[in-house]
């Protein structure tokens, strides 16, 4: 805000008009930074909590940390993957209950686990077009208060009720009513094309491309470290607020080792032929949370005096024919990276930090085994040969999933800030901006990829 | 934190009962809402000095119905005793008891100031005997006042005009209901410096300040009342606090810096957010605070290193780091929070009371540093304020904590924040290195 507080677009001023329609040049969309609550297992702090509070809690926080009370912002874009049909307007409704101007609009959007970074993405090309100049991505999820619905059963027998106009009728409608109808119908992480949970999916992609536990158990290890030692250097100070108690990720295990991690048993995969390798510790397990990220143009974040952090480049999504079981479920970003680099005419040697959602420890690992795989490069993405390996020491630096949790349409919101609060910091790499590849996967074998840049 | 006790003794039975009983009777002080007249009636401005005559004529200019003669059985706001001129102890009989007669007219809330001089070795012993003089008499004065009456006084340094800048805003400070929980005590105007606001609604106007440990309680209150006086606000606290930070950021539309205070780059986390966003930094409260408690027979590394360290080792680097700042060069104010315990000592909190009195002598020693860009330091010290900590006492120390004053009640939050908004004001430049109670003139202590 400036000084005198005259700065901005207030309600009903509107933007100078600059040049018309497809003559006005694409601009650059900012990062300008991030809030998001502690994550919490499931059955934990926010129990009680419902995704309309948590994303209000979230909002509310990046509001005080950047000074938008009364605010008119462009758009609004989150959403959930567990939602309540009554939730139908959530993210609307978050912001009436928020500090923002109640003049803010905005859209519900659901795209599994990759809803978070779709509405970064989505609208960071409506600031690029210059359809609107500032405006808040963010995405929520409580596996805690997830909806339960009546069986179909019921839900005829009570729909019929309703149409009944006499009580004979209705007494004809209601002696349909049976006892399993009452059972109720709670959510699964099932595909419904296949029956399989997301956790099966992955044991059969981990065991296809043949990924150890010890490496697995690693890459959770490391996912632990990383994150403490970020909260331990005041990392999250300004990405995070505290919500119902809780200050911290309440999956973060600090004192984990390998050892501990080696003695848990596996949890996914035991029917498969191979040995399982899939645990409670290389899995992420149900969370609750929620994530904002406020984007502007370069002019809007200036005019009120705040940071820009990072510029949204480019994403890509992509989907897997997983049903076949020509891929894995979770193997999309596989195959969305390679068109989104060769778009940007980049490498993987271009990156100076990966963040690669760990849905499971498996997830990670086999898509860098895919990538560094010749057959794969060769007949799956078109290429001479493997499309390439990462340097490890770029990879989730700070922690990622399997650390602080997933709830699912969060995650991306607490990427896309972290990674811009990180690019920001590094500055400029042997003289181009330091850059940032984030890749996630989705249910319905879905993966949405982005790069970012420092400015 | 409402004081029960004291609703209960100023309306229908409760009032009869505590009246025929002889027990406290703690009246209901006037606090400050905008718009609120200065005084409750008229002024009286007693004492034939130049400095009386020239303060009459300026309270006129405010509208304030001005007396300089009693008008018997007329109920009174104010009185205005100017004590400026003593020259030996037998000076001060006159002005004092013409008031004396004009003390049964006060009405409720009403003031009673003193302006007199500073009893330094550069004055004759007569002089300086006749000044200090002043201490005494307002000290007792303070104390025979009822119905949420108060005394205080103003001490101008030689040289110093009655009409300084900061002697009236000071004045107007203890004229108004800002000074609701301020009882005999003094404040000293060292200089001329400092400049009245254009609205006296909005002291603080595009000023941007800083407070510290506002998520809630004191800290909370500082930034309501920051924001109602004008001022733009960045609020600072603990990571772990930072919920209730946002919320009171989003209610005095400022920004949330969720900052650990003790850590060794705190000043300059703090100079660069203000600067980036909002352009300037004006003023810094030093308000968060901890308690940890304990005998000193049982004390520990832990509870005194941690209190000594926020309480008073993060002000003294957070100074450092705004003086050595060219941004923090236009006039700058630092308030302190400060308290009684520091000054009279109080059972279980040798930490707490070495760390108090750690900012007074900071502030002191500071002034000069800060005079030397037109700025000033100052500290407050509060004494019983209804709080969420003082709500956790238990009932019986409670009350006695509460009713041990010239008042017989806690203050409010706000009280202190009234007058940390008036030090940090830009009329209050010529009050430095000073420390002000607030605490109803508490029974223990200077």
């Amino acid at each position: 805000m400036s000084v005198n507080g005259q700065s901005g677009t207030g309600p009903h001023e509107f933007a100078s008009p600059t040049t018309s329609g497809a003559a006005r040049p694409v601009r650059r969309a900012v990062i300008v930074g991030g809030n998001r609550i502690p994550f919490a297992r499931s059955g934990g702090a926010y129990t009680k909590s419902s995704n309309q509070d948590m994303l209000t809690a979230a909002l509310d926080g990046l509001i005080a940390r950047f000074g938008l009370q009364d605010e008119r912002i462009g758009e609004v874009a989150a959403g959930a993957v567990l939602k309540h049909s009554r939730d139908f307007n959530l993210t609307r409704e978050a912001v009436l209950g928020s500090a923002l101007s109640a003049e803010t609009p905005a859209y519900d959007l659901q795209q599994a686990c990759a809803t978070g970074l779709e509405t970064v993405l989505g609208l960071a090309n409506k600031i690029k077009l210059g359809q609107i100049d500032s405006a808040i991505a963010g995405g929520v999820d409580s596996a805690s208060d997830a909806p339960i619905a009546v069986s179909e059963g019921l839900r005829e027998i009570l729909l019929d009720l309703n149409r009944a106009k006499t009580l004979p009728q209705r007494l004809q409608v209601l002696s349909r009513l049976r006892p399993r109808d009452l059972a109720p119908d709670a959510p699964n992480t099932g595909e419904p094309r296949t029956g399989l949970s997301m956790g099966e999916h992955q044991a059969l992609t981990t065991a296809q491309w043949n990924i150890s536990r010890e490496a697995q158990d690693e890459l959770a290890f490391n996912s632990h470290r990383n994150l403490s030692a970020a909260y331990d250097a005041g990392f999250f100070d300004d990405l995070l607020t505290p919500y119902r108690g809780l200050a911290k990720d309440s999956n973060l295990r600090a004192d984990t080792t390998l050892e501990k991690l080696a003695t848990l048993k596996p949890v996914f995969g035991k029917s498969l032929g191979a040995e399982a390798t899939m645990t409670a510790g290389n899995s992420t397990p149900l969370t609750d949370g929620a994530s904002t990220v406020l984007l502007a143009s370069e002019d809007w974040a200036d005019a009120h005096d705040l940071p820009k952090l990072a510029t949204v480049v480019d994403g890509e999504a992509a989907a897997v024919d997983f049903v076949h079981g020509k891929d894995g479920l979770l193997m999309a970003p596989a195959f969305a990276v390679p068109r989104l680099l060769a778009r940007n005419g980049l490498t993987l040697d271009d990156f100076d930090f990966f963040e690669i959602h760990e849905a499971f420890a498996g997830t990670v690992l086999s898509t860098l085994a895919a990538w560094e795989d010749d057959e794969f490069g060769r007949t799956r993405l078109g290429l001479e040969g493997a499309f390439g390996s990462i340097d490890r020491t770029k990879l989730n630096v700070n922690g990622s999933s399997l650390a602080a949790g997933h709830p699912f349409a969060a995650t991306g919101g607490r990427i896309v800030a972290s990674l811009a609060k990180m690019l920001q910091a590094k500055g400029t790499v042997e003289g181009r901006p330091a850059r940032g590849l984030i890749s996630i996967c989705a249910a319905g074998g879905q993966g949405v990829v982005a790069i970012l840049e420092a400015l | 934190m409402t004081d029960k006790y004291t609703t209960l003794v100023n309306q229908g039975v409760g009032k009869n009962i505590a009246k025929r009983l002889g027990l406290p009777q703690p009246a209901v002080l006037r606090r400050f809402k905008p718009g609120q007249p200065l005084v409750t009636g008229p002024v009286l401005v007693q004492g034939n000095t130049a400095g009386a005559d020239e303060l009459a004529a300026r309270l006129l200019s405010w509208d304030l119905d001005v007396r300089r003669h009693a008008v018997p059985r007329e109920k009174l706001g104010a009185i205005i005793l100017a004590l400026d001129e003593l020259t030996r102890p037998e000076d001060l009989e006159k002005p004092v008891l013409s008031a004396a007669a004009s003390l049964r007219d006060l009405g409720p809330s009403a003031r009673v100031i003193t302006i007199s001089r500073p009893a330094a070795e550069t004055a004759s012993p007569a002089q300086s005997a006749a000044r200090q003089g002043v201490d005494g008499f307002l000290r007792s004065l303070a104390k025979e006042l009822r119905a949420g009456a108060t005394a205080n006084g103003i001490v101008l340094a030689e040289g110093v005009q009655s009409t300084s800048p900061s002697a009236l805003a000071a004045l107007r400070f203890f004229l108004s209901g800002r000074s609701a929980f301020v009882d005999g005590q003094f404040l000293t105007v060292a200089t001329e410096q400092g400049h009245l606001p254009p609205d006296f609604e909005k002291p603080l106007a595009g000023k941007v300040a800083v407070v510290t440990g506002a998520a809630r309680g004191i800290g909370a209150a500082i930034a309501r009342t920051l924001h109602r006086d004008g001022a733009i606000l960045v609020l600072v606290d603990i990571p772990a606090a930072g919920d209730h930070l946002a919320a009171v950021a989003n209610e005095v539309r400022g920004t949330a810096l969720q900052l650990d205070i003790s850590r060794a780059d705190a000043g300059q986390r703090i100079i660069d957010h203000a600067v980036q966003r909002h352009g300037r930094l004006d003023i810094v409260i030093h308000n968060a605070g901890i308690t940890r408690d304990k005998l000193l027979a049982n004390m520990d590394h832990g509870r005194w290193t941690s209190v000594v360290n926020i309480n008073i080792a993060a002000q003294l680097r957070i100074n450092e780091a705004l003086l050595a700042s060219e941004h923090f060069r236009n006039s700058p104010r630092i308030v302190s929070v400060a308290s009684t315990s520091g000054i009279a000592g109080n059972r279980g909190q040798t930490n707490y009371a070495a760390s108090k009195g750690g900012v007074m002598g900071m502030v002191r020693a500071s002034a000069p540093l800060l005079a030397a860009n037109g700025g000033t330091i100052n500290a407050v010290a509060p004494g019983f304020i209804e709080t969420d900590m003082t709500a956790r006492i238990p009932f019986a120390v409670r009350e006695v904590g509460r009713r041990l004053n010239s008042l017989q009640q806690g203050g409010q939050p706000s009280d202190v924040a009234e007058a940390i908004s008036f030090l940090a004001s830009d009329a209050a430049g010529g009050i430095n290195g000073d420390v002000l109670r607030i605490c109803g003139q508490n029974l223990v202590g200077a």
